[in-house]
């Protein structure tokens, strides 16, 4: 077998001592969870870090109710591997309003998950959350901090942030403040790629490619994953050899064709590719910046 | 990157002033490295159009300005982080914004980074921001520096211009001591020598960036100790069986047996485990997150130092320390801020400054405080003892940040100089052997003659006829001077006043160790500040400091100028020369007083001798 890169090495030992330092110096941390990638490789990292306690903090999933089926049955496996404390959170309004993609456009991931996050985070009081975001994955992304502080409201100032010097952390807060952690912060796509092959992290089957029932739709490719996705008469569904690259709320997440069935495929494919990763992702495109606007508002 | 003997990632940032290209520098990189994906190219291609300052060309620099101020401004506020590789090896890019008000996200930046370049715009040359951001990534320790003269193309790709700048450039390394840095002509926005030679400056032929950041070492400030030591970050006690000490080694390797001791109590165990993240492991290395299990019970928390046993750490309270202010509220001496050094969080506060760095010109401004992206010199105190080393030898006990108590605003990062005073816990190594033995051995009493006075005052010419005498006389002797200990000892020390003070507290123990071996010691120093002579006094053991005053007239001197040394600072080649723009204490009561405007060398020298018989430090022939 490969051994780990020194790359790897530092990245590793880097995210394992921010777990720590998150826990050692909040009161009631929580990491967020999405059945993602990173999210696996965030959860592998925690229990590496605590190890032999159990992860010392919950895992918290605000969820949509619009998750494709194969991820809620991979989150449900996890929490028995893991042996963790998992809260899932729903918007109570979201529910009551049925919010979806279909018929509320943007406005279904502001609510079910920015607010609903920003709900979450207030009732149980927690005061750190650690997230999978990466540098490499978008713009606003890559000027954020690893401890980044987030106001009473969570909202985030991105041009007043605290100056972050070598690896010592300025962790200081008052009550009702927190912070958004970063331990991924340095990872790219590719290192998450690699490190999922090297350690055998558990993945969503969604990631491999296999031969799906999808439409095209504005030149996108969407997966029928339930009789919900209403299909418009000009659409005929078809069986295509697809993968996910970036696993979101279904129908905002695109799939791309892809021949990758295994880890090394999915390795070579992303050295190769020339399309981002979250271009499969409708939110980042909505307007110029838009994934800025979102993170001030309070959007991991 | 597969490659596991590869080159380790590396870090580097890009700094200089505003629309010196820095942007675009980076934005050219990855695009030419095939980092920009096709659909990152249309949006690029359409931002152009809305945002772009290139005209009909595509403006990189809108790849990385990715908050929407920044874009509008069309400037770069904050610190953005891209990754990038070549076929040869992993880049992590900092761009760091270029405008003085952000000087403290490129401090930022440079605590993460294993090289710099620095970009500067072939029209308008070397600005004080150039010299600021050479000062920083130096202090900062980063050991590689790139030189970037951009936008050649708008100086016809001048030879000429390129050599001046980099001409003005290198005086300013050798000011600053600058170990490694390289200077290289390019134009960002058409790519030439980054990825490719240029054709239109085949004069240059030195290679390209891409080659130059492939092949950098990652250095980093060595570290000559290599015992293990690590900060304890967390204490992991799932349960009462288990009790593990968390952190990443900073140096230094640790095996299963090994005999740790914990700072700052000084208890001392044996180590029972080692895990590195999940897996037992009979050792760890430098950078591994382990957590360690000892054999004994003793009492250890976060902040605490373990640390191979048999070569302590430091510990002490007060500091010289270097600080680089970076809140809006100016620095408030004297008053109580939170400081994180390690996982160690204490109170502490810091004297009225010695003085701020003027950047272009390196000179000492006097200050009474620090103001937002100041860089100056203080002493530090801390509210109990903390474990330390000189940011030079442990950059990560070295190093440390200022947090305000009431707003939690960071607002200093700081580098530890040295320590004023160690705590107790350090102790003497007794020699079976005494003092007094060493110099009845020698047939002399073991003295220390200290020479002070003005440059060209004849210091060093009295002390070299003195050693000769008690040479011939049989005597044991030996001079320490400003030059001797300035090739070693003191070789990293300037002459500004800080590292005056360093020089002479330095040079007062070596004087002490060697009249602890009964040696005669003379020390001729021009040693001006009254406060440093009464520290080397009190160094020295009672009765055997000897403060000769050695009296000259300033024009006699500036006459002699042995050096030319006078003249250089007369034309304000020198700064902070004694007698010129730097006082001279005089001493109120010295042993001695000796006057070489009135009296040859000889005669001084004498009178010197005498004393030392009339004291019977010697004995007359």
């Amino acid at each position: 077998m490969k051994k780990k890169s020194s790359k790897q090495e530092a990245l590793e030992a880097e995210a394992i001592s921010i777990f720590r330092e998150v826990v050692a110096t909040s009161t009631n941390p929580v990491m967020l969870y999405s059945m993602g990638k990173d999210s696996s490789v965030l959860l592998h990292l925690a229990y590496k870090a605590f190890y032999p306690a159990p992860i010392p903090f919950p895992i918290l999933h605000v969820d949509t109710n619009w998750k494709f089926r194969d991820m809620y049955k991979f989150r449900d496996e996890i929490t028995k591997k893991y042996d963790i404390n998992l809260i899932v959170y729903k918007n109570p309004d979201a529910v009551a309003q049925n919010i979806n993609p279909f018929e509320h456009g943007a406005n279904h991931t502001d609510i079910w998950k920015t607010e609903g996050l920003k709900q979450a985070l207030n009732k149980y009081g927690f005061d750190a959350a650690i997230g999978g975001a990466r540098r490499d994955e978008e713009k606003s992304r890559a000027k954020e901090r690893i401890f980044s502080f987030r106001d009473k409201k969570h909202k985030w100032d991105p041009k007043n942030q605290r100056p972050e010097l070598w690896d010592i952390f300025n962790t200081k807060k008052n009550n009702g403040e927190s912070f958004r952690v970063f331990p991924l912060s340095n990872w790219t796509e590719l290192d998450i790629w690699e490190y999922i092959s090297d350690q055998k992290i558990p993945i969503v089957p969604l990631y491999f490619a296999k031969t799906r029932n999808t439409v095209i739709r504005d030149g996108m490719i969407y997966m029928l994953d339930d009789d919900r996705f209403p299909i418009e008469k000009n659409e005929i569904p078809k069986l295509r050899k697809i993968r996910f690259r970036t696993l979101g709320c279904y129908p905002l997440t695109c799939a791309v064709e892809s021949d990758a069935v295994d880890l090394n495929a999915i390795i070579e494919e992303i050295k190769t590719i020339k399309t981002s990763e979250r271009n499969g992702r409708k939110i980042d495109s909505d307007q110029d910046s838009s994934m800025e606007k979102k993170k001030r508002d309070g959007y991991f | 990157m597969n490659n596991i003997n590869a080159k380790p990632q590396l870090r580097f940032m890009t700094c200089g002033s505003v629309d010196d290209g820095k942007s675009t520098l980076i934005g050219r990189l990855l695009f030419d490295c095939g980092e920009v994906y096709d659909d990152q190219v249309q949006s690029l291609i359409n931002d152009s159009k809305t945002f772009g300052t290139t005209g009909e060309n595509i403006d990189f620099a809108l790849l990385l300005d990715g908050l929407s101020a920044e874009r509008e401004q069309g400037i770069t506020i904050d610190v953005a982080y891209r990754y990038f590789r070549t076929k040869n090896r992993d880049f992590v890019v900092a761009d760091t914004p270029g405008h003085e008000q952000y000087t403290r996200n490129m401090v930022t930046a440079a605590s993460n980074c294993e090289a710099a370049i620095i970009l500067i715009d072939a029209r308008k040359g070397i600005s004080v921001q150039t010299y600021r951001h050479a000062y920083i990534v130096n202090m900062m320790g980063i050991k590689n520096i790139y030189i970037a003269v951009n936008k050649m193309d708008l100086v016809e790709y001048s030879q000429k211009i390129f050599d001046n700048i980099k001409n003005k450039f290198n005086e300013y390394a050798n000011k600053i001591k600058l170990e490694r840095f390289e200077v290289l002509p390019i134009c960002a926005i058409t790519g030439e020598n980054l990825n490719a030679k240029s054709k239109n400056m085949s004069w240059f032929s030195g290679p390209t960036l891409i080659e130059i950041l492939e092949n950098t070492d990652n250095l980093q400030i060595e570290q000559s100790n290599t015992d293990f030591c690590m900060s304890v970050q967390y204490v992991n006690r799932p349960n009462l069986d288990f009790r593990g000490f968390c952190g990443n080694v900073i140096r230094g390797e640790l095996v299963i047996g090994d005999e740790i001791c914990v700072l700052p109590s000084g208890q001392i165990t044996t180590v029972s485990q080692i895990l590195i993240g999940d897996k037992s492991a009979d050792k760890a290395s430098k950078n591994d997150a382990i957590t360690i299990c000892f054999n004994d019970e003793i009492d250890c928390s976060r902040g605490d130092v373990i640390t191979a046993s048999k070569n302590r750490m430091q510990i002490s309270d007060q500091f010289n320390v270097q600080i680089i202010w970076m809140s809006e509220q100016a620095l408030i001496p004297r008053r109580n801020m939170v400081m994180k050094i390690a996982h160690q969080s204490v109170y502490a506060s810091i004297n009225p400054p010695d003085f701020k760095i003027d950047f272009t010109t390196l000179g000492q401004l006097a200050t009474k405080t620090l103001n937002v992206n100041d860089i100056g010199f203080a002493k530090l105190s801390t509210d109990k003892p903390i474990v330390y080393a000189p940011f030079s030898e442990c950059p990560k006990l070295g190093s440390f940040i200022l947090i305000d108590k009431l707003t939690n605003q960071t607002l200093a990062a700081g580098l530890i100089e040295f320590a004023l005073r160690r705590a107790q816990n350090i102790h003497w190594q007794l020699s079976e052997i005494g003092r007094n033995e060493h110099a009845i051995q020698k047939s002399q009493k073991a003295a220390i003659i200290w020479l002070t006075g003005l440059s060209g005052s004849g210091k060093s010419t009295i002390a070299n006829i003195i050693e000769r005498q008690l040479f011939e006389m049989g005597h044991h002797s030996y001079i320490l001077d400003g030059d001797n200990v300035r090739h070693g000892l003191c070789r990293d020390l300037g002459f500004t006043q800080t590292d005056r003070i360093e020089n002479i507290r330095r040079v007062a123990h070596v004087a002490r160790l060697m009249s602890d071996a009964g040696l005669i010691v003379i020390c001729a120093f021009i040693s001006p500040y009254s406060a440093e002579r009464e520290l080397a006094r009190s160094v020295a053991q009672e009765g055997e400091f000897i403060e000769v005053y050695v009296k000259t007239l300033l024009e006699t001197a500036e006459k002699r100028d042995p050096k030319g040394l006078y003249k250089r600072a007369r034309s304000g080649e020198i700064k902070n020369f004694t007698g010129i723009d730097s006082p001279y204490e005089v001493p109120l009561s010295p042993e001695l007083i000796i006057e070489t405007t009135t009296h040859s060398a000889n005669e001084c020298a004498n009178e010197i001798m005498e004393y030392l018989i009339e004291n019977e430090f010697i004995k007359p022939c």
